[in-house]
């Protein structure tokens, strides 16, 4: 049982690596225009950088 | 959609000006100086729109960002304080789509969700840790023991406190405040359930205990942090919405100045103040007329269809719409002082009836709170008698507080009405209070105002073909020119019966009379009876004099709204007693009522007599549904159980009743009662679920059988059952 001290913290880092990225989308005004962004991404215009 | 709305004139240009006015000046104090425009665009639809329109803004030179929300259908863009918004409509129009001007000072609240972003991180937290100590928990259910239990526990433990801290928050605080005014909520026995849970739980793992009920206080969180999430998306999207009619309106004046005519917000009109009003516009203020003869159409304060004369010297109130000539008012009062708010004090008065309401959530808690406490604190001091033990006795009251923990009721009520208020929302209402569903539910007598709410407000010629067709036909050239509401109904009449304009000569319009000019070498005249020589009739009606023979007369009736015998029939046949009440003349309303069907009816009714006979209603023990649009209805749409406006209504009107109609069609009314009825008895249901749930569950807990297995399984189920029950609910789609 000793992997135990190595898989819980993994798991536990996984999730929160998770869980930090969700708070960075939320922060980040990401859920502002869900349909927009479906559909911005068929649009070839900004293809090569991310619009600022 | 949004293109149909009438232009209505802020009941409270004092109020939208304020953050206006501040947002102003901390954007001088900025010094950047760019400004941000927002415009709707309800016409974007998919990418290639999204992309046609931000190059289009962008190659404008000094538009330093442009973006499109489709979501909301709203364009933000960020541009140089020289670049104009009509400029920026113009072009918007010029690649095709449809654009208004959103103050973006009204719209201010829904640009950053602050409270839903809050809400939704707090979830997001309590989910994760949620599924970790979940996790942990399979492995000691399936057998993990002794020092792995322990460590197991410790770990859950380590998560589990600061994530009730934080996502807790909104329970903790809401049952404080509840009970330090003396009142029991919904969230007082969660968060006692909540403390209760975690603390048992750390007792139990420090003696390295068999049972934690951490996973239990997580997923409790959990599921009633998503009935707040979507309980507070719900209103947030009606408020945008409604946010979104009072943003469209762009309070302005044009005010008389040394310079000539200058445009300025209605906030800033003072007292004396020459203002200049046009044809085809609102009274920004109350005053009297210095210059120009018009009509008046009062129909939104006073629901009178027929225009008023309106002359030098004479009084006019802010609301009511000018129609013919160009008229100059001289500011008797401004802002707070007008008449227009002088009816708010009206509404206040009305108001205090309506927030007797207590909601079923609030009644279910009622009995529901003090219920669970005494169950609970019996089986302690029941097990602490029989057994003298602390420790038992501590962890079987958890136990039944987690059990009995009202899970499945806070996802009861907002499960029921995102879904019942997402339904309504496609058919072009707009739920803005939280109640208002359960209290539609209730109504058994409908109240209609005519103008404007049964009536479109623009009036059509009653029987053309009657009419000799070169009669007509003068009529028709005579009102060619006008843009009066009577004359285009005229040329609409004629058009449609192929009648071409009589030669007509020299046609002038006298404003505030009417139109005359040259026939076959006589004098024809179309306007006011006074002028033209005749009698004047109770109807709305026009005149029309030609030659030396007596003048004949052009009756006018209301248009009526599509859908508005449909919604009458269908509420008439589920049983509602429905009722006409206006303050247009009597004959009027009587022909109205006849036509529509509406055995009751009351003609010249003023608005505290309106909202007076809805109070005596519900003295009589019935619940009134009132709709209206008008200022003359205000204060009966708050006197009122339950209230619904047309989005063509006064903000005033808007903002004092539960519903807004976003379309032109009265017709969802009767679904919106049927849908209404059916959402109150899924949360009914859901409440006897609950209930059936709880008298199974709690007997076992307070025997103390209840494991931390049995109350995860319990609670994840009835959450599960009320959630899809809600989703059950039914209307005519």
């Amino acid at each position: 049982m000793n992997i135990l001290v190595y898989l819980i913290p993994i798991s536990i880092f996984l999730g929160g690596v998770g869980l930090a990225g969700f708070l960075y989308t939320l922060r980040s005004n990401q859920y502002d225009d869900p349909e927009g962004d479906s559909r911005r991404i068929l649009s070839d215009e900004w293809d090569d950088r991310p619009k600022p | 959609m949004t293109a149909e709305l009438r232009p209505s004139f802020s009941a409270c240009p004092a109020c939208a000006a304020g953050p206006a006015a501040s947002d102003l000046a901390s954007r001088d104090k900025g010094g950047s100086g760019d400004a941000r425009l927002m415009l709707s665009v309800p016409g974007v639809h998919c990418a290639a729109c999204i992309a046609k329109i931000e190059r289009g803004l962008m190659a404008c030179p000094g538009v330093s960002a442009a973006r499109v929300n489709l979501t909301l259908k709203r364009a933000s863009i960020t541009a140089a304080p020289e670049i104009d918004v009509d400029q920026m409509i113009a072009l918007v129009e010029g690649l095709g789509y449809e654009a208004h001007e959103l103050d973006a000072s009204a719209l201010r609240a829904t640009a950053t969700d602050q409270a839903g972003r809050d809400l939704l991180m707090r979830l997001a937290v309590a989910g994760f840790a949620s599924m970790n100590v979940m996790l942990l928990s399979v492995a000691v259910w399936s057998g993990a023991a002794d020092a792995t239990r322990d460590m197991f526990h410790w770990i859950s433990a380590a998560i589990a406190l600061p994530t009730i801290a934080f996502s807790g928050q909104p329970f903790f605080r809401n049952a404080w405040h509840s009970l330090r005014s003396g009142r029991l909520n919904m969230d007082v026995p969660i968060t006692l359930a909540i403390l209760l849970a975690i603390g048992t739980s750390l007792w139990e793992t420090a003696l390295s205990g068999h049972h934690a009920y951490f996973d239990a206080a997580l997923t409790l969180v959990f599921f009633l942090l998503a009935g707040r999430y979507l309980d507070h998306r719900t209103r947030a999207i009606a408020r945008s919405a409604a946010e979104e009619l009072t943003a469209l309106e762009v309070p302005r004046a044009w005010r008389l100045e040394a310079g000539g005519e200058v445009q300025v917000a209605v906030a800033e009109l003072r007292l004396g103040d020459l203002i200049r009003v046009r044809p085809g516009g609102r009274m920004p203020v109350d005053g009297v007329i210095t210059e120009g003869t018009s009509e008046l159409d009062r129909s939104l304060l006073t629901g009178e269809t027929t225009p008023v004369f309106a002359a030098e010297g004479q009084a006019v109130s802010a609301g009511e719409m000018n129609l013919t000539g160009p008229l100059t008012l001289r500011a008797t009062a401004v802002g707070s002082d007008t008449s227009l708010h002088r009816m708010a004090d009206l509404v206040a008065v009305a108001e205090a009836g309506r927030a007797n309401y207590t909601s079923l959530a609030d009644r279910a808690a009622k009995l529901y709170a003090p219920g669970v406490h005494i169950l609970s604190a019996l089986a302690f001091l029941g097990w602490l008698i029989g057994t003298g033990d602390m420790r038992t006795a501590l962890n079987i009251a958890a136990a039944v507080l987690i059990i009995t923990c009202p899970c499945a009721l806070g996802l009861a009520v907002p499960a029921v009405t995102t879904a019942a208020s997402g339904r309504l929302f496609k058919r072009g209402m707009l739920i803005k209070d939280a109640t208002a569903l359960e209290r539609l539910a209730e109504v058994d007598t409908v109240v209609f105002d005519k103008t404007g709410t049964l009536t479109t407000g623009t009036p059509t010629l009653e029987a053309p073909e009657a009419l000799e067709p070169h009669a007509l036909a003068v009529a028709m050239a005579l009102a060619a020119g006008s843009s009066h509401p009577l004359s285009r109904a005229i040329l609409a009449a004629a058009q449609q019966l192929c009648i071409g304009p009589a030669e007509v000569k020299d046609i002038s319009e006298v404003p505030g009379y009417g139109t005359e000019g040259v026939w076959q070498g006589g004098r024809v005249r179309l306007g006011r009876a006074s002028w033209t020589g005749a009698d004047a009739l109770a109807q709305t009606a026009a005149y029309l004099q030609m030659g030396q023979g007596a003048p004949l007369a052009l009756t006018f009736a209301d248009t009526l709204r599509p859908g508005a015998a449909e919604a009458v029939a269908a509420l008439k046949d589920s049983g509602k007693h429905v009722m006409l009440m206006s303050g247009d003349s009597a004959p009027v309303v009587q022909a109205m009522a006849a036509r529509l069907g509406i055995p009751e009816w009351e003609a010249e009714a003023l608005p505290q007599h309106k909202a007076a006979r809805i109070t005596a209603l519900a003295g009589e023990g019935h619940h009134v549904l009132m709709v209206g649009d008008g200022l003359n209805d205000t204060a009966a749409l708050s006197a009122a159980h339950v209230s619904i406006s047309p989005a063509s209504a006064l903000d005033a009107a808007r903002a004092a009743s539960d519903i807004v109609l976003l379309g032109a069609d009265l017709s969802p009314i009767a679904d919106a009662c049927a849908i209404a009825e059916s959402a109150t008895r899924r949360i009914r249901e859901n409440f006897q679920i609950a209930t059936v749930y709880n008298v199974l569950a709690v007997p076992l807990a307070v025997a103390g059988l209840a494991t931390p297995l049995i109350a995860a399984l319990a609670m994840s189920t009835s959450s599960i059952i009320v959630s899809l029950n809600a989703l059950r609910l039914k209307g005519r789609t």
